[in-house]
């Protein structure tokens, strides 16, 4: 219980200095807009195929844009070595991790809310028909998503080029997460029931499960010296 | 002094026990031994500062002895607890004041405060905020974004954030670096009030005056070792810029 | 309380400062491990000729002794070398990577980062081997240089994730740290590949592929290259292997010698 109660204490700490500046945040949404808009001119409009490449162009939206909060989340804490101040704290290196994971959840899942708005406003997806089933996707691709990226995140962040480094790691291991995603939505999207993406979603919770373990045992290697 | 008792109970009790003892440390980094067979015993309640040149080991030193970096080698022994395998433990009664402030710019002084206090568990957090905001003489900007601090003001605030959960070991690495004399002088202050004796403190520094002011003990650190060591109530305190030359010159080529 | 000389801390003697600077937990034992002389070895010098003649000697065997496919072909033969590349890099070479990863993060001995770093060297250069052949016989038989087949893939993910791995290796320049870090990488990497596979077969399957891999029947005599084949590039491997890893240990050494005359 401490446990959870302290790692939202760091997540609340992100969560509040972001509200102020709101840059991570709007970077990710506009990167997002952009993915989906230049994506869009590869799309012959009207073309047979076109439900076919929709949910692959979200998922890159998705992911793309949330490398780049990702890539703040560690630097945030470099700026006056805030970093150390962290882990002089006493806490577990696991709660300093679930923090920053609880941080970039909630970064990542506001950017994909809002880009599955305006995905939906440019394709004409009924969103209402399509919101909770899309919603249970976007947060379970979420939860895989950060638990990766906030380890490697952590990894990267004393590098020189670290932003570089970030998506050449991150990209290939988010591979089975973006597929099961985009898979599972383009079943949502042709109108068929959640349940026919059930493989998919099973797929998700089993990533999400192992890599938060693994993340969570492998933190302190990744920030300690 | 009973070494084995004292550590393996670890009770922080009133008597002389060392508040730090290391032997034979060696940090490496890479190849490269920043620490060479260090040795060190202060007794609780002392203030020991650490002198010299850039270089030296002075902040690998603090950051073993604060938990921040693991010991390549050696024994180091802080508060009773063994590093660093009892890290943990020493965390809750360790501060830390270096040059870098460990201030978020986005948050306020009051939220800023406020998350620390809350990592450290600090119990009735508004009232010791208030109370050390006050003392540091930042009341009037309790709710200012540290990024509108100037440098002085965020490293009085930095100490403030350190002295957060009443630490019993304090470390001071090179904390008046890039403070202007006003600054300075303020920072000092501030200083002499944590010297109660009932505080272990550690400071480094290149800068012999700042240094000498407030401290019971001396110490040179040369290459990764201490090579001088003296308690200031016996120190010729005239005399120790030639000392201290004197050790630091030896070396100087070592040291581009 | 006077000035305390230098001679009273204790010299590092010769073994000890000459050892790999930095095993963890103040092991002095550890740390003063000698490293292996420099210079030739009668054993090593040995499997590396056993290594070169078995490859010969499989070349012979798949290019000139085993039969013509039936239908595939001559190009079938690039199948000896294709899967054998394929099994070293996805079976032995990566896993040790990933054994060695958490060994060094147990043990935070840099000849198990050297070992993992030597690993995913070779792992990487066999992958591309198997890259490469892979569309050199499929253009041939599918008609296409590649398709999205769920082994293919997975070996094209793969070699992203191990390139990745030599890229942030490359980016880090202190020993631990570059060991620790990609050591968090190289596991994670590994526990990836699993699930890779299984996603994009599973995409695969929704989607039926029009041609697949299977239904080459090998007679016993192909049967009987293949497995020199695996045999010889295994073996390849290992001697590779150990003279990358001993190739680095040099180079460790002398880095660590370098550091001594400065400070002496």
């Amino acid at each position: 219980m401490g446990f959870l109660s302290q790692a939202w204490v760091i997540a609340r700490k992100d969560i509040i200095g972001e509200l102020r500046t709101r840059e991570t945040v709007l970077s990710m949404l506009l990167f997002g807009f952009l993915v989906i808009l230049i994506f869009n001119f590869g799309i012959e409009p009207g073309l047979r195929e076109e439900n076919l490449v929709k949910p692959g162009v979200l998922w890159a939206a998705f992911t793309f844009a949330g490398i780049l909060g990702l890539n703040r989340s560690f630097i945030a804490e470099k700026e006056n070595d805030c970093l150390q101040g962290l882990l002089l704290c006493p806490v577990d290196r696991s709660v300093i991790y679930l923090g920053k994971f609880f941080g970039n959840s909630i970064f990542t899942l506001s950017m994909g809310l809002v880009v599955f708005l305006f995905f939906s406003v440019l394709y004409n997806v009924d969103l209402l028909q399509v919101a909770l089933p899309l919603g249970l996707i976007l947060v379970l691709a979420t939860i895989g998503f950060a638990a990766v990226g906030t380890l490697f995140s952590a990894v990267s962040v004393g590098l020189k080029s670290r932003d570089v480094i970030l998506s050449i790691l991150l990209f290939p291991v988010m591979v089975p997460v973006v597929l099961a995603a985009a898979k599972s939505s383009g079943r949502i999207l042709d109108g068929d029931p959640l349940s026919s993406a059930g493989l998919w979603l099973a797929l998700l919770v089993v990533y999400d499960v192992i890599f938060l373990t693994v993340a969570i045992m492998l933190f302190d290697y990744a920030v300690e010296e | 002094m009973t070494g084995g008792d004292g550590s393996s109970a670890g009770e922080v009790s009133g008597g002389r026990q060392p508040a730090i003892r290391v032997r034979g440390l060696w940090k490496y980094f890479d190849h490269f031994p920043a620490i060479r067979g260090l040795d060190l015993e202060l007794e609780s309640g002392r203030f020991l500062t650490v002198f010299g040149p850039n270089g030296a080991g002075k902040t690998t030193l603090i950051r073993v002895l604060s938990t921040q970096i693991g010991p390549t080698q050696g024994e180091v022994e802080v508060g009773g607890c063994a590093l660093p395998g009892q890290a943990d433990r020493l965390r809750r009664r360790v501060g830390v004041i270096s040059h870098n402030t460990y201030l978020y710019p986005n948050l306020t002084a009051n939220e800023n405060l406020t998350f620390f206090g809350r990592m450290y568990r600090v119990p009735d957090l508004d009232d010791r905020i208030t109370a050390l905001l006050e003392e540091v003489g930042l009341s009037g900007r309790r709710d200012d974004l540290v990024r509108t601090y100037s440098r002085g003001m965020q490293q009085r605030l930095s100490i403030a954030r350190a002295l957060l959960h009443d630490p019993d070991i304090m470390f001071l690495d090179e904390p008046y670096t890039g403070l202007d004399q006003h600054a300075s002088r303020m920072l000092r202050d501030v200083l002499k009030t944590l010297h109660t004796g009932e505080r272990t403190l550690v400071l480094t520094t290149h800068n012999l005056e700042q240094g000498l002011e407030m401290c019971d003990e001396v110490a040179i650190q040369v290459r990764g070792r201490l090579v001088f060591r003296e308690n200031v109530a016996t120190l010729d305190k005239a005399g120790f810029e030639q000392t201290y030359f004197d050790h630091v010159g030896k070396d100087f080529r070592w040291d581009s | 309380m006077t000035t305390v000389s230098p001679g009273s801390t204790a010299q590092p003697d010769a073994t000890a400062a000459v050892a790999d600077g930095g095993a963890g937990g103040g092991v002095t034992t550890a740390a003063a491990a000698p490293l292996p002389e420099p210079g030739r070895t009668l054993w090593l010098d040995i499997l590396g000729v056993v290594a070169i003649l078995s490859v010969l000697v499989a070349l012979y065997g798949a290019i000139i002794w085993a039969p013509t496919e039936a239908v595939m072909g001559h190009v079938q033969r690039i199948f000896y070398f294709h899967m054998p590349s394929a099994w070293v890099a996805l079976g032995p070479a990566f896993t040790i990577v990933f054994i060695c990863s958490i060994v060094y993060l147990v043990k935070k001995d840099l000849r198990y980062d050297r070992i993992a770093g030597a690993s995913a060297e070779l792992g990487v250069l066999f992958t591309t081997i198997t890259l490469l052949t892979g569309p050199l016989w499929a253009k041939p038989i599918w008609g296409a240089y590649w398709t999205w087949d769920p082994r293919l893939t997975t070996t094209l993910v793969l070699w992203f994730i191990y390139v990745a791995y030599l890229m942030l290796r490359s980016s880090i320049t202190e020993g631990h740290s570059r060991a620790r870090l990609s050591a968090v990488f190289g596991i994670v990497g590994w526990i990836d590949v699993p699930i890779v596979f299984m996603s994009i077969r599973w995409w695969r399957t929704i989607h039926p592929t029009l041609v697949t891999g299977e239904g080459m029947n090998l007679d016993s005599s192909m049967e009987a290259v293949l497995m020199l084949s695996l045999a010889a590039i295994t073996l390849l491997y290992v001697y590779l292997l150990i003279v990358r890893v001993r190739q680095l240990d040099m180079g460790s050494r002398l880095d660590r010698l370098r550091q001594l005359s400065h400070l002496r």
